[in-house]
């Protein structure tokens, strides 16, 4: 090393070359203890919780042939397919307008609109659902609303329609910002051509706008899919048991039954169905870091 | 271009929408200062009795100090971690770099639910449950992928000409990292560091398959007292959780914009 030769010390190449090597492995090694917490108590668990779903208490598909045959497990599995899809439903219907709204407005506006999505969704998920709770009891304030234009008092707590009013609150933001997402990359001369081409707004709306902002819709509608499918805390406190969900029913099989042969083959279901819809989002979005950076905020 | 009706619609519905995200949180703080003891809103007299009880009554206030404490464990351990991690991924390529992005990112897509019942069937084999160390094991899994996403996103809009330049000048790989890279990358790792303190203090799934009677968090706490009583101290539990998790994130972004006017 010492003796390098003139020619050699002269030329750049040397040293810029040799730097990315000697690099290329110190920081890999610090990745390490991340590495090994995670493998250790994240895919390790995981892995054998799968295992368990295949070998307990026999070696087999046992538990999952046995869960498909059963009629309460089918049950809530087709109500928390059903809740996922009107709570999905909801949000878009909710999240197309203010997104929209979002990419008209000024500067100012934007920052509040954005705000308003963002505070709620990094707010404990806990003091949210407890707000819920207040909110739909029998003498809560929607029972108010409810009464006031004549609909109501009817009973909110503890049933699906208030599970999913309260679950549609929580899930908005991951609705919203793909939406906003597509929206801001749109040209709004296209929308502008086609009206000078002849079309009505509402033609140029359907037949330019909305195709092209159905890409943000498909994405936010599977996280808030995927999110809907595993949710349990908002479920479990303004639900009840006799509703319960697919999370609240791997939650019985655990702590009351014990079973985690059972318990493990529901997980491993509901996480291959998350899977193959997040890889769905990946391949329509492409984008990544926004929905990703997204998924972690519900703490479900 | 599109008519003025149209527009004040849309305005009054993203006003409703806008109240609907906002307002249900807000209701929890006239409730904590309510001197009844009903969730009754809105309150028909008012006190500092349910501030008195969280913060006194210990299986309150004991939750709330271990929440704190394993929040800033949780904290110091996952961004001293995520950030090596970040910082090995982002100047390393190797096969199989893809497979170990995806490890760092799968505790934010994998269900809550299933997390929790995997890390209990394995803590309970190990025998973590109930233990300071399987809350801080299992709360870290959570939150190094908020450091690794933030630092990542740091690292990624970063000058190498700056580390070079530093090298070029003698400075040994030690010293440049100290002196050019981190003070750059700082409010990456600051903000992951709030995210990682956030997702702790906040976490109820995992959190309630890892807890014990003698060792619970506040969020924990906080689901018990839903199910099995009603008892406005949650209130003000809900209350002091906004404001902390508010001004830190307030916190997290105006560093956030510091970093984009650096």
């Amino acid at each position: 090393m010492v003796s390098v030769s003139p020619a050699k010390a002269a030329s750049p190449p040397v040293p810029v070359a040799a730097r990315p090597r000697r690099g290329a492995r110190a920081p890999l090694l610090l990745a390490l203890p991340a590495v090994v917490v995670l493998a250790v108590f994240f895919v390790v668990p995981a892995a054998r919780l799968a295992w368990l779903s295949v070998s307990t208490p026999e070696l087999g598909l046992g538990n999952y042939t046995g869960l498909a045959s059963d009629g309460v497990v089918v049950t809530v599995v087709l109500r928390t397919l059903g809740m996922a899809a009107v709570v999905t439903v909801l949000c878009v219907l909710c999240a197309y307008p203010y997104a929209y709204l979002m990419t008209i407005v000024g500067a100012r506006w934007r920052a509040v609109l954005t705000a308003l999505v963002l505070l709620p969704f990094w707010t404990s998920l806990m003091a949210r659902t407890f707000a819920w709770v207040v909110l739909l009891q029998d003498t809560g304030v929607v029972n108010g609303l409810l009464a006031a234009i004549g609909l109501g008092p009817t009973r909110l707590l503890g049933t699906t329609a208030g599970v999913s009013i309260a679950m549609a609150q929580v899930m908005l933001p991951f609705m919203v910002l793909p939406v906003y997402a597509a929206m801001r990359g749109i040209d709004r001369r296209l929308v502008d051509a086609a009206m000078g081409l002849g079309a009505t707004p509402v033609a140029a709306f359907l037949r330019v706008y909305l195709p092209l902002s159905l890409r943000g819709v498909a994405a936010g509608a599977t996280l808030v899919m995927v999110l809907s499918l595993g949710f349990y805390v908002t479920p479990s406190l303004v639900g009840s048991p006799q509703q319960s969900m697919l999370a609240q029913l791997i939650s019985v099989q655990v702590n009351q039954l014990v079973d985690f042969g059972a318990a493990g083959a529901l997980a491993v279901t509901l996480l291959l169905v998350t899977l193959v819809l997040v890889a769905g989002v990946q391949r329509l979005t492409r984008t990544g870091g926004a929905p990703v950076g997204l998924v972690g905020g519900a703490g479900s | 271009m599109r008519s003025v009706g149209l527009r004040r619609a849309l305005v009054a519905i993203g006003i409703l929408i806008g109240a609907w995200l906002l307002v249900p949180t807000l209701i929890v703080i006239p409730i904590s200062f309510s001197g009844e003891d009903s969730f009754a809103f809105p309150p028909s007299s008012w006190s500092l009795r349910h501030y008195r009880t969280f913060f006194t009554e210990p299986s309150w206030l004991n939750a709330l100090l271990i929440s704190i404490q394993l929040a800033v464990i949780v904290t110091v351990v996952a961004t001293l971690l995520g950030t090596a991690a970040a910082f090995a991924l982002s100047r390393t390529a190797f096969r199989g770099r893809g497979a170990l992005n995806a490890m760092f990112l799968a505790p934010l897509i994998v269900p809550g639910i299933v997390v929790a019942v995997a890390v209990y069937a394995a803590f309970l084999q190990w025998g973590l449950i109930g233990t300071p160390l399987g809350f801080i094991v299992a709360h870290t899994v959570l939150a190094i992928p908020f450091v690794t996403v933030n630092v990542g996103a740091a690292l990624g809009g970063f000058d190498r000409t700056l580390e070079r330049a530093a090298a070029s000048l003698g400075a040994s790989s030690v010293a440049t990292f100290r002196g050019v890279t981190l003070p750059l990358i700082m409010p990456g790792v600051l903000s992951g560091a709030v995210f990682a303190f956030v997702t702790s203090f906040d976490e109820v799934v995992v959190s309630m398959f890892v807890q014990s009677p003698q060792l619970q968090t506040l969020p924990v706490r906080m689901f018990t007292s839903v199910t099995n009583e009603v008892d406005p101290t949650i209130a003000a539990a809900s209350t002091v959780v906004i404001t902390v998790t508010t001004a830190l994130l307030t916190l997290a972004a105006t560093m956030r914009r510091s970093r984009r006017h650096a």
